[in-house]
């Protein structure tokens, strides 16, 4: 028995060793870490575009960029975000990671549709990266592509659309696998409400990425085809029609905004109960409400278009439907607050990250629907107010997540323990950095500064300084994050099985996990946070 | 569990159908996005549509819908005789199925290119010179049968792999899922033929 609970850093599903073992591996673990770190490469990227841009920002006029290379960084900057960082950043990390684990798999149910949906993933970033240097120059229709700048645009258009086809190939991969495994792969014992809250949520997202994607691909390909054909299809000069375009771009991208929050949703309902020491509460309520989401969801994209052109009916129906959106996100705020009632909260650091989340995204939902309303949204469309409103949705909602999980789960993942005063400063930090660098730009947009501007108005110049400051603040946060999980990872303590008291699977074993993650299958009888468990798993 | 390999992970052939219908549902979607392309302008250009339909050859139409589905039928003879054992008898029916899909694809062809030489095809003089509607027609006929015409090439080469796998007995009588999966992936391809072929040669 020694021999196979040696941890899947030691022991590989294949023959070689050293880097290979890695490139080949069919191990959802590995494939997970492997994604963690091509896609916090590209978190990188986008922060330095990002802290460029607002470098440009801090006085009026030309600072260090011309109007030509803020479009184009913007437009990279949204592409690297969305698509290469928060769609994939937490289903293919910790959802590879974990989703088997939590359900008691060995695996995922195609680990070598896995590998491949990685190295599919690798191919559409570095078309991102070719796009940037084939003559033509980089992209610069902003991360909508919308009709008919974009087929206009002399830039390698097509090179960077075809890249964001390829990204979403591997996201449907992902989808796929994760659904059957999650139909196919229980332990026995583990029916579908004794899943963790994660899995489900995971679950639900799967179905959005094979629902959805298919329509961004089909008009991905439509408009390359535009682009080296001009077949008419969006062309109003050949009697296409634009706003077509919008409606299919935003059927898909208004769900992609689920693939991306779903999952923080679940981790959030994974990480209450653990530190509020008690089972969570509304269960099924949390758990339907990640479907129900996902369904609604799908019918509401024209909110991004109220001011591009539709009918007064098609307004009020789709800002109706907008508002309908927010009562399962309620749902589960409600019940989030409700497990911590009473409970014996330890506000150890994963917690505090999901206090920040609360807050971010509290505020971000809330200026949400000032966006969903019909009169508001005609006053702040395309201004800084919509800037601030996804980025507290996007960053301070799934980004924040992002480092909630870290937290959460790099002792587990890595057999480490990180500086935990650390992470207590990086918190408020973060807190701080960000809502110096966003709130101003709600101010701003109310104000009227339009958003994708390398330029503005003098009466803007101390707002957009203390937003520049601000973000110099966040990003350093960021790097010091990572500075001391790399430190942790070379000199940081053991961690021990279940560091935080967790009772969910993962914490049923070693950390990190042997390779088949359980050395004797699992048997479920408890429920999923039954935290009277802990006291046995402590004898184990 | 002390010699963890590949052949632990036992075989679920439940999985890997489940996964191949969730693959189909996701190219219906795709197609999904075209039809919905069509609806709209077809709407919008009710009788432009009619008249560019009519110059189509309804006779290749008709005879290549006759050829898809024959090789439907031809790739469900072969799971059913590899379900029953008989190795030559499956291989038999690929190939005649491989057959039938070039003649598809040869058609096509001529179709296509009798249609580009009457100066019919995306950004041409003839077609400009016609009124938005027509244009429109032809650019969804290009853009969806051609996307089809790759979905047949596609088969086509997975139908390839599964003869190679036939022939060194790695698709047997106990283990058929690879050629049940592509069978499906075939009768896909058969079903969005069936719904081009009315949309563009028969409504009128
Ligand atoms: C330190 C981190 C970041 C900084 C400093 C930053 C800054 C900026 C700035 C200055 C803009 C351009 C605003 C304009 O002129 O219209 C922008 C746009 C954008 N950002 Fe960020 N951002 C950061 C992180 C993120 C993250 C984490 C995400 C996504 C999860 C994100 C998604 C976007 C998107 C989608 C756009 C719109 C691009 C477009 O207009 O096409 N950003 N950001
Ligand atoms: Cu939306």
């Amino acid at each position: 028995m020694a021999e196979s609970s040696a941890s899947f850093y030691t022991k590989s599903t294949n023959k070689y060793s050293g880097i290979l073992s890695w490139l080949l591996t069919k191990d959802h673990k590995r494939i997970g870490l492997m994604y963690m770190m091509a896609i916090i490469s590209f978190f990188v990227v986008g922060i330095i575009i990002g802290l460029l841009m607002r470098l440009e920002l801090i006085s009026p006029g030309r600072t260090i960029m011309d109007a030509q290379t803020y479009n184009t960084l913007f437009t990279l900057h949204g592409v690297i975000m969305i698509f290469l960082f928060i769609i994939p950043g937490l289903p293919a990390i910790f959802g590879n990671f974990f989703l088997p684990i939590q359900i008691g798999a060995e695996d995922v149910a195609f680990p070598r549709l896995n590998l491949l949906s990685w190295y599919v993933y690798i191919i559409g970033a570095v078309l991102v990266l070719v796009s940037l240097f084939l003559p033509g120059g980089p992209i610069d229709t902003g991360w909508t592509f919308y009709i008919p700048y974009s087929v206009r645009s002399t830039t390698n258009v097509s090179m960077a659309l075809f890249a964001a086809f390829v990204l979403g190939f591997s996201s449907i991969l992902t989808g796929i696998n994760f659904i059957t495994t999650v139909h196919r792969m229980r332990a026995p014992g583990m029916g579908f409400f004794k899943m963790p809250l994660f899995v489900w949520a995971t679950y639900a997202t799967a179905w959005i990425q094979i629902l959805a994607t298919p329509v961004i691909a089909i008009t991905i390909i439509l408009v390359i085809i535009e682009r080296s054909f001009g077949v008419g299809i969006f062309d109003p000069a050949l009697g296409g029609d634009p706003i077509l375009f919008q409606h299919m771009f935003w059927i898909y991208s208004h769900p992609a905004v689920y693939i991306m929050i779903l999952p923080a949703m679940g981790v959030v309902s994974e990480i209450i109960p653990t530190f509020a020491r008690r089972t969570i509460f509304g269960y099924k309520a949390i758990a339907m409400s990640s479907l129900a989401i996902a369904f609604v969801g799908y019918l509401v994209w024209a909110h991004h278009m109220f001011s591009s052109g539709m009918s007064d009916t098609a307004r009020w129906i789709f800002s109706l439907l907008t508002f309908i959106v927010a009562l399962p996100s309620g749902v589960k705020i409600f019940n989030w607050v409700a497990t911590m009632y009473k409970g014996s909260i330890d506000p150890q650091p994963p917690f505090l990250w999901v206090m920040n989340f609360i807050f971010l995204f509290s505020i971000g939902g809330l200026t949400g629907l000032v966006l969903g309303s019909l009169a508001t949204d005609v006053h702040l469309t395309d201004t800084y107010f919509v800037v601030a409103h996804f980025h507290y949705v996007m960053f301070g909602g799934t980004g924040t997540i992002f480092f909630a999980a870290l937290h959460y789960w790099f002792p587990k993942m890595f057999g480490k323990m990180y500086n935990i005063r650390f992470s207590q400063i990086a918190v408020a930090l973060y807190f701080i950095g960000f809502n110096m660098l966003y709130f101003p730009k709600f101010i701003m947009g109310y104000m009227g500064m339009p958003r994708r501007y390398y330029d503005y108005l003098p009466q803007f110049t101390t707002l957009q300084r203390i937003s520049t400051v601000g973000s110099w603040i966040l990003a350093g946060t960021i790097f010091f994050i990572f500075g001391y999980f790399i430190h942790a990872l070379r000199k940081g303590k053991k961690a021990t099985s279940n560091p935080w008291g967790g009772v969910t699977l993962e914490w049923h074993i070693p950390s990190p996990p042997p390779l088949e993650n359980f050395v004797k299958l699992p048997e479920i009888k408890d429920d999923p946070y039954d935290f009277s468990q802990l006291k046995e798993m402590k004898d184990e | 569990m002390s010699n963890h390999s590949d052949t632990v992970h036992h075989k679920d052939n439940v999985s890997a159908k489940m996964g191949m219908w969730l693959f189909l549902f996701t190219e219906v979607l795709l197609f999904g996005g075209m039809f919905l392309v069509y609806a709209v302008y077809r709407y919008q250009y009710q009788d432009q549509f009619k008249l560019a339909a009519m110059e189509l050859n309804t006779g290749i139409g008709t005879l290549n819908t006759i050829i898809l589905l024959s090789s439907s039928l031809t790739v469900a003879l072969s799971i059913a005789a590899m379900q029953k054992g008989n190795k030559f008898l499956s291989l038999v029916f690929l190939y005649c199925t491989q057959i039938f899909a070039l003649m598809f694809m040869v058609n096509k062809f001529f179709e296509w290119s009798t249609k580009i030489s009457h100066g019919l095809f995306p950004g041409s003089k003839e077609l400009l010179a016609k009124p938005n509607g027509q244009i429109l027609f032809y650019g969804l006929y290009y853009v969806m049968t051609g996307l089809h015409g790759i979905h047949v090439i596609i088969g086509m080469i997975a139908i390839a792999f599964i003869i190679v796998f036939i022939h060194r007995d790695k698709v047997t009588q106990q283990d058929f899922i690879k050629l049940e999966n592509t069978g499906l992936y075939w009768h896909l391809v058969d079903l969005i033929w069936i719904f081009l072929f009315p949309l563009f040669y028969l409504i009128q």
